[in-house]
Parts: structure tokens; C-alpha cells; sequence
């Protein structure tokens, strides 16, 4: 395991010359998509922006201007240049607070996408290897879940864990398990029966090593673009939940949060609002446009036509 | 037909039984004391807490507790909201005709705009219009629609002065609801202007809930129809002569309908999710801002119920979507 690259899973188990052909392969697919491409340049960006913050970001996130309370952009007559996209009402920075906001939006996403994915595995392998109660179990469970909107649901559980952060994030990845555990279900049951699983199991493989090491590599595609599809969701939820005050708590340079704070000044300075939301918008979009690529990528089925 | 509608209703009794349980249990793990919750800032004496104790039936063994409380819904006794102290099935039922009005509203404009649009993208594939199209409609997939409803609120109302910031109609007018409906209502009131201004408090709202249903609708009718309109049969009555606008209307687009049918019944679920924050911002008094209120508030038994209700809801539709699907689609009726 050298190179953690999204193609990789295609091809576990395959001598180093075909996991080369393979990423090739993938990265042709996915490079003929230019809005994917574009999106993975802009993710790639926000990565930069999140991790040097502190370098390139012109104010502390948390520094209150008292004389310059509220603001506009420099562009406007008013417009200070040392505040390029203005101040929010107590005088901090936008700018810099959603600078420092990437890092929190793309933990949350990192985090939720990691927790779900991983919980959502080992269910679906579970309940796809097993059948039987087990899967009636944990599928009907997972039917549960589902059945709430999944903000509704998330908003309640953060009501019962308290909010902050922290607890959104586990809330939002209690939400978005359920569709990796049927995915990973599903590709299991598909892969079970097939006969290098049957050979592994003659040969004497345990239940742990036919799980994860014979079939589990084989279901990495539509997990993959579920993780990616769950990555911007995750953003959203977050940012949704922030924006109600059951998220990330103020002064968190949260962009739901700075969202929440705004409201109130919506009419007086619309710049508060603006920039925070498009942030949102611009993270998730680049994340769905990755999403797209990867489809259509790995997507045997699309990549025929 | 039967067998079937039999077999699906066999399939949600479990998930619902794990609903209420759900419901049930989520609330009894939420933090706080709900005697102490109802009593307020005033407190309560300590006999009148053992009271209240047996008469809410808090000390009873938990499944006891469950059992009462599955037998009370059963018998449409959804329990006293704790914070307006009347029952939670009134307070619903008065407040859902505002969600469902919104939220209908919303899905006709997704439907509307949504479908034609995916249809448009998928036989002009690859034009400036299909890319324009699939780009709005990814942004919109995207779209944080708390700040969406309050950019259109900075635009149109606050800029434009043309909509109302909140609400469902103006102060000015006040009728007996007779439907729940105030399109309905303001038409039936008689009062002029008021059918106008239920319309400029509806617009907005239902624009921003309609956002992300209709850039979902436009994308799976797009590849639904792509994948149609490769089909031979599509490509037979092409050759039999027949025009574009009968090969893409009755041949591809009957066949497309069925797997945007089920794409439809799925975005109920966020309309659900879409209402709490779009209610919360636009002040749209509906039940999504009423359970925001009331886990705010920690009104217990109103987080239950509603919780509860709408779950079942959700479920309600998408059984109905179920049984649509097996009345368009033959093949599944006969497994």
C-alpha cells in the first residue's frame, strides 16, 4: 500500500505495472470531465488555504477592529483595504474568519466522511456476509435512520448530545452511515458467491480474511463516490446546523456559524451573509463536481457509452 | 396488485415499530428533567413533583412507559406539549397545513421546471444549453439554502422591496381558516388583495425549498432520459418516421418517467429537511419551525410526537411512490 489514490481499491491485489495501468486508466476517465477537474483544482486550493492559514491570513480570525465595526469590501466608497471583503458587527475580518473556516469545514467533512465510512463497512460486511438476523438487524435498523429527514434527525440527536462540533459531526455521520452499510451490503452480497471467493474460502480463508481481504477490496468503487457524495453533504448538514446554533459554537469562525450571526444584519450588510454562504456553495460544488468525475470514472456501466 | 401493496405494507411494519421506539427512546435520553422542564422557572414543591411523577407515569418501568405511550397514539393521544401546555396533535394539525402547502408548492415548481429541463439537456446532449443547464442544476445540488433564502431576501425584498420578508400573508388580512391552505383560504375570504399578497409571501419560500428537488429532478431526468433514448426501440420508432416530438414524448419519456417517479418520492424526505430551515428562515409558521422551537424550548413531548409524525409521513409518501411505481411499471407488479 504505497499510494493512497482513489483508483487504488480497482485494483488491490494486482502487481504494481497493473495498479499503474489502472490509475492510468482511471485518471483518463476522470480527466475527460473538465468540471471535474475544475473541481478537484478549487478542493485542492481550499486544502492549501486550510492548512496555511495562519500564513496567509491578513487578521486573526478572533481580532475585533473596534474602530471598524460592520465594515463593506474595499470596493465599496466606503471600503477599508486592509478589510478586503469587509468586517462583521463586532469588527472581525471576513476574510480572515473564512479563511480559518476551510479548516473546519474540511475536518467536518473529513471526520463525518472517515466515521460513517468506517461504521458503514463493517455493517454492510456484517449483514451482506452473514445474512440471516444479523442482516435483518441491522438492515431494519438502517431502514430507521433513514426514515427521519436526516437534518431533523441530526438536529434531535445534537439535542440530546448538546450542541458544539464535536457531537454535530458524530450526528451527521449517525445520519450518513445507513447508505454506506446498503452499498457495501449490496456489493458483498454481489461478490459473495463469485468464485475466487469460493477458491479463497476452500483454501482455507477465516470469516475476517474473506471479509475484508478477498471481497471487501472488490466493492471500493461505489463507495468511493458515496464517500465523496457524504464528503459535501457533511459540509452542508454541518453548516445547516451551525446556521440553527445546534453546530460549531461562536466566536468559531464556522461558516454556518458566521452565518447564524449575520442574519440579523442582513438588510444593514449584506456582505456578512455573502461571502460565508458562497464559501459553502463554492466547497461543496467543487466537492460534487469531483463526485460527477469519479462516477462517471469508475462507473463501468457509463464508461462504455 | 394486492399481494403486492400487501407485501409492502409487511415490509414498513418493522420500521415503523423501530420509529416509535426511536421516537421514544431519543426523547427519554435528552438531558433535563421534564417535570422540572414543564415546571419552569417557578420550580415545584416536592410532593407536587412525586405527583406529577405518577401522573405522567415517569415512574413506571421504561417498556411500561413505551407500551402507554404506543397505546396512547394508537388512540390518537400524542400527549400535552409542555411549553403551551395544549395537546401536541392540535398544534400539529394546525400548523401542518402551512408545511404542506409550502411544501407542495415547492415540488410543482421542481416538477414543472425541473423535467422539461432534463428532458431539454438529454436530447440536445452536449449543446451550450444542456452544459448551462447541468451547471445550474450541480449549483443548485450545492446550494446552502439558508444563505440562498437570505440572499433572495436581500434581493427582493430588502433591495427590490417587492416580497415580504416573513410570514404567509399580510396583517392586514385576517379570516377564519376554513381549508389550512391560505391560497385556498385567501381566495374563498373574498378580500381583495389577499389572494396576492398569500401569493408574495409563498413565492420566496417555496423557490428556496424548491432548489435542491428540482436540480435533483432535472439530473436524474436528464440520465434517465439518455439512457431511454439509446434504447432500439426509441431508435425503431425513429425509423418508422415517426416525429421527434412523438418518439421523445410517448416512447422515451413514458419509460424515463419510471426511475424519476422514484427520484420524486425520495426528495420528500428533504422537503422535510429543507422545511426546517427554510421555515426558519422566512418565519413560515409550519411544523419544521415548530420543532426547531421546540427542541429549542425542550418541549419533550411536542420533539416526540413531532418526530414521530413526521417520520410516518415521510414513510406514508413513499409507500404511496411505491405503489405509483407498480402502477407505471408492469414488470415490477409481477415479481
Amino acid at each position: 500500500m504505497t499510494d493512497e489514490t482513489a483508483g487504488e481499491g480497482l485494483s488491490a491485489e494486482v502487481p504494481t505495472g497493473g495498479r499503474r495501468r489502472a490509475l492510468a486508466e482511471f485518471w483518463h476517465y476522470f480527466s475527460i470531465n473538465k468540471g471535474a477537474v475544475a473541481g478537484l483544482v478549487v478542493f485542492v486550493l481550499l486544502v492549501l488555504i486550510a492548512i496555511f492559514a495562519p500564513l496567509i491570513a491578513p487578521h486573526a480570525p478572533n481580532e475585533q477592529y473596534r474602530d471598524a465595526l460592520l465594515t463593506p469590501p474595499a470596493w465599496y466608497a466606503d471600503g477599508r483595504a486592509e478589510f478586503l471583503l469587509g468586517t462583521d458587527a463586532v469588527g472581525r475580518d471576513i476574510l480572515s474568519r473564512l479563511i480559518y473556516g476551510a479548516r473546519y469545514s474540511l475536518f467536518i467533512g473529513f471526520v463525518v466522511v472517515v466515521f460513517a465510512l468506517v461504521s458503514g463497512i463493517v455493517l454492510g460486511v456484517l449483514a451482506g456476509y452473514f445474512r440471516g438476523w444479523v442482516d435483518t438487524l441491522i438492515m431494519r435498523v438502517m431502514d430507521v435512520i433513514l426514515a427521519f429527514p436526516s437534518l431533523l434527525l441530526a438536529l434531535v440527536l445534537v439535542a440530546i448530545l448538546g450542541p458544539g462540533l464535536f457531537n454535530a459531526m458524530l450526528a451527521i455521520a449517525i445520519v450518513l452511515q445507513p447508505h454506506f452499510a446498503r452499498l457495501t451490503r449490496a456489493a458483498v452480497m454481489a461478490e459473495k458467491n463469485r468464485e475466487y471467493v469460493v477458491s479463497a474460502k476452500v483454501a482455507g480463508a477465516g470469516h475476517l480474511r474473506l471479509m475484508l481481504v478477498t471481497i471487501l477490496p472488490n466493492c471500493v468503487a461505489p463507495l468511493i463516490v458515496q464517500a465523496t457524495l457524504s464528503f459535501s453533504n457533511a459540509i452542508l448538514e454541518a453548516a445547516a446546523l451551525g446556521f440553527l446554533g445546534m453546530g460549531a459554537q461562536p466566536p468559531t469562525p464556522e461558516w454556518g456559524t458566521m452565518l447564524a450571526a449575520a442574519r440579523e444584519f442582513i438588510l444593514r450588510a449584506p456582505w456578512v451573509v455573502t461571502y460565508p454562504g458562497l464559501a459553502i456553495l463554492i466547497t461543496v460544488l467543487a466537492i460534487n463536481l469531483i463526485g460527477d468525475g469519479l462516477r462517471d470514472a469508475l462507473d463501468p456501466k457509463l464508461k462504455r457509452s | 396488485m394486492l399481494r403486492y401493496i400487501l407485501h409492502k405494507l409487511a415490509l414498513i411494519v418493522p420500521t415503523v415499530f423501530g420509529i416509535s421506539l426511536a421516537a421514544f427512546a431519543f426523547v427519554r435520553l435528552l438531558p433535563g428533567d421534564p417535570i422540572l422542564a414543564m415546571a419552569g422557572e417557578r420550580g415545584v414543591s416536592p410532593e407536587r413533583y412525586q405527583e406529577l411523577i405518577v401522573r405522567f407515569g415517569y415512574d413506571q418501568p421504561i417498556w411500561m412507559q413505551y407500551l402507554n405511550y404506543i397505546g396512547n397514539v394508537l388512540t390518537g393521544d400524542f400527549g400535552i406539549s409542555i411549553a403551551t401546555k395544549r395537546p401536541v396533535i392540535g398544534e400539529f394539525s394546525a400548523l401542518f397545513p402551512a408545511t404542506l402547502e409550502l411544501a407542495t408548492v415547492a415540488m410543482i415548481i421542481a416538477v414543472l421546471v425541473g423535467i422539461p429541463a432534463g428532458i431539454f439537456a438529454a436530447v440536445k446532449r452536449g449543446s451550450v444549453f444542456d452544459q448551462a443547464t447541468m451547471g445550474v442544476a450541480l449549483t443548485g445540488y450545492s446550494m446552502p439554502i439558508f444563505w440562498w433564502g437570505l440572499l433572495l431576501i436581500i434581493f427582493f425584498s430588502g433591495y427590490l422591496g417587492w416580497t415580504p420578508v416573513s410570514g404567509r400573508i399580510g396583517l392586514q388580512y385576517f379570516f377564519k381558516p376554513v381549508t389550512g391552505f391560505m391560497l385556498i383560504d385567501s381566495l374563498l375570504s373574498g378580500k381583495s388583495g389577499a389572494f396576492a399578497s398569500a401569493v408574495s409571501h409563498l413565492i420566496l419560500p417555496s423557490i428556496v425549498l424548491a432548489t435542491i428537488p428540482l436540480a435533483v429532478i432535472a439530473r436524474q431526468t436528464r440520465s434517465a432520459m439518455l439512457e431511454v433514448l439509446g434504447e432500439d426501440y426509441v431508435r425503431t420508432a425513429r425509423a418508422k418516421g415517426l416525429s421527434p416530438r412523438r418518439v421523445i414524448g410517448l416512447h422515451a419519456f413514458r419509460n424515463a418517467l419510471i426511475p424519476v417517479v422514484t427520484t420524486i418520492g425520495l426528495q420528500v424526505g428533504t422537503l422535510m429537511a429543507g422545511a426546517i430551515l427554510t421555515e426558519t428562515i422566512f418565519s413560515w409558521p409550519g411544523i419544521g419551525k415548530w420543532m426547531i422551537d421546540s427542541i429549542g424550548k425542550r418541549d419533550y413531548v411536542a420533539v416526540q410526537s413531532g418526530l414521530l409524525l413526521i417520520a410516518l409521513i415521510v414513510m406514508a409518501v413513499n409507500l404511496v411512490v411505491d405503489l405509483l411505481y407498480a402502477v407505471i411499471n408492469p414488470r415490477i407488479r409481477v415479481q
